[in-house]
């Protein structure tokens, strides 16, 4: 068996075992239930909207949660070992480094994508089946945010990767983890709207849209929001969508890339760390 | 015969310190060698070299007959290293431990059980092994280390932890292994039961090679005397008459007397000629203790 395979089928079953396949996909199907069910409580109206709707409510979802999740299921991939002292006794075998860590990489993707898709599908068919019903685009955009999450989990699972092969501990590897979930989720946007406000909206408009590829949550958002018109019309984002000319497969290339990077960045950190 | 092992002015280098100082050794195949030295001494970090884990900062390492930090990976399916400290993941059992580490070698799953009942692992081998006791862990680690029929083995401080029994069946199975071709290059404090387990021996002291050969090479280097033990009911009447020998009088009455291991049948037909006086006589020869000793502590010298 391949190498990176039998890593990723420990990894896989690890997270089985502890039950954080279970906690993560009731998190979420709970929150994705909730959402779709009681999202217009406040307004007095109990009752299921139509899948385009909880498209946009599990989107602003994902951007929260699924970073978080992804963050913690991998922020001590290799700091972890290392603190623990199994890595040398890994490394003595026949693995190169390379294997290890995307061994690691796709066990974790796979650990989220089951968690994403349980939790999110169970939610998505309720709505499009039992509840309001949907078109067959409300379906697309449906399968277009499953996917796009799972890519934004792999995201920031690889992010956590490059935070694990940086740092020594891996109470430094949590730390980190959570300032870039801050970063990414919170402060980034934060800023760009410090920067709307203080500039009356006069910035660039050739500069805003790539100040957005900057951040994946915003990608993210950008890409489902804006890939589908039944949903834009629902999303409050109808007015930028005409200034962001992105087409879909861009975004979601810029989200690949987002994960390409900091994988590659974590191999050449830990091809180069001495044991 | 071909060398197993060969290792050519090796130097490694950290930041803060100087962990093998230009180190040569060249072992052949087959042997069972006896890797010693203090703590800090370079043995981890030479297993470390040996298993291409790390690179040298100078010198070559050769590793039946490749260089391990060239080589591709499948490579260490003929090594089986056992750290110092075996540690794994506690939430898999022992049997999942192992089944693990098979898939990762390309060894035969089926030859797990095996593994674990020769090590007296087969009833604990559905029990996690946060459960396991610390020779438990190494038992565990020790079939992880035979696992796939090394050619080479790397052990360090294989037998911490393990129980007089379960250190012969260790041995035994090392036999099994020297007797098959395999070559094993094994750490250890206990040193007296490495004495007829071993071919050979290296000592390292300070990342230098202090000494290497076989025991009785080593001995004879060292030059240790030999001490013979003279039981007597009348140790003021027999000391004057050894005169010229050194002598010192031990707490039980005996008297021990120490000379270079080439005078030692003249010095018991001395001891003989005293008659009826002397009730026994013991001879000890210098141990792998004493030759670690030796070798082993005291000061470096430059050059040695």
């Amino acid at each position: 068996m391949h190498p990176v395979r039998v890593i990723a089928g420990k990894e896989i079953r690890d997270a089985l075992r502890n039950r954080w396949v279970v906690s993560a996909t009731l998190l979420l199907a709970g929150l994705a239930f909730a959402l779709a069910f009681l999202g217009s409580a406040p307004t007095g109206n109990v009752g299921a909207k139509p899948l385009a709707v909880t498209v946009v409510s599990l989107a602003s979802l994902t951007i929260f949660l699924l970073p978080l999740i992804a963050l913690m299921l991998s922020y001590d991939t290799l700091v972890g070992e290392t603190e623990r002292g199994t890595l040398l006794l890994l490394l003595a075998h026949p693995v190169t480094r390379g294997q290890v860590l995307l061994g690691k990489f796709v066990g974790h993707v796979a650990v989220l994508s089951l968690a994403t898709l349980l939790g999110y599908g169970a939610a998505g068919l309720a709505v499009g089946l039992v509840g309001a019903g949907a078109d067959p685009q409300s379906w697309q955009a449906f399968g277009a945010l499953l996917g796009s999450s799972v890519l934004l989990g792999a995201v920031f699972i690889a992010l956590a990767c490059l935070v694990s092969a940086l740092v020594r501990e891996r109470g430094a590897a949590a730390g980190s983890a959570i300032g870039l979930w801050l970063l990414f989720v919170v402060l980034y946007d934060l800023g760009l709207l410090g920067v709307l406000v203080a500039t009356r909206g006069q910035i660039h408009e050739q500069v805003f849209p790539w100040l957005l590829l900057a951040s994946p949550t915003d990608i993210f958002r950008l890409f489902n929001l804006t890939a589908f018109d039944n949903v834009r019309s629902f999303s409050g984002l109808a007015g930028l969508s005409g200034q962001v000319d992105f087409s879909p497969a861009f975004l979601l290339g810029t989200l690949l890339a987002w994960m390409a990077l900091p994988l590659a960045g974590a191999l050449l950190v830990f091809r180069r760390r001495e044991l | 015969m071909t060398a197993a092992l060969q290792v050519e002015t090796l130097v490694k280098q950290y930041p803060r310190h100087r962990a093998l100082d230009g180190v040569t050794l060249d072992l052949p195949a087959g042997m069972c060698v006896a890797l010693l030295g203090h703590n800090g001494a370079g043995k981890t970090t030479l297993m470390k070299l040996l298993l291409g884990l790390i690179r040298p900062t100078a010198g070559r390492v050769r590793v039946l007959g490749e260089d391990p930090a060239q080589v591709p990976p499948a490579f260490r399916r003929q090594l089986g290293f056992l750290p110092e400290n075996v540690v794994f993941h506690d939430e898999l059992t022992g049997r999942d431990t192992l089944l693990f580490y098979a898939r990762l070698k390309g060894a035969d799953p089926r030859r797990c059980i095996d593994l674990l009942e020769r090590v007296g692992l087969a009833q604990a081998a559905a029990e996690r092994v946060k459960t396991y006791s610390k020779g438990m862990r190494q038992r565990l680690g020790l079939a992880q280390a035979l696992l796939g029929q090394p050619r080479l083995l790397l052990l360090d401080e294989p037998t911490t932890g393990l129980d007089p029994l379960l250190r012969q069946e260790f041995y035994r199975i090392l036999q099994e292994l020297r007797a098959a071709g395999a070559t094993v290059l094994l750490s250890s404090h206990v040193l007296t039961e490495l004495e007829a387990r071993t071919d050979q021996a290296v000592i390292l002291r300070s990342g230098r090679l202090a000494a290497w050969g076989t025991l009785d090479a080593l001995r004879q280097r060292a030059d240790l005397p030999v001490c013979l033990r003279v039981v007597t009911a009348d140790p003021d009447g027999v000391e004057p008459r050894l005169d010229g020998l050194s002598t010192t009088r031990a707490i039980d009455g005996t008297l021990e007397v120490r000379c270079p291991v080439t005078d030692k049948m003249a010095v018991l037909r001395r001891i003989v000629q005293l008659g009826p006086a002397v009730t026994d006589v013991e001879i000890r020869l210098p141990d792998l203790n004493d030759v670690y000793r030796h070798f082993g502590h005291g000061p470096v010298f430059d050059g040695d």
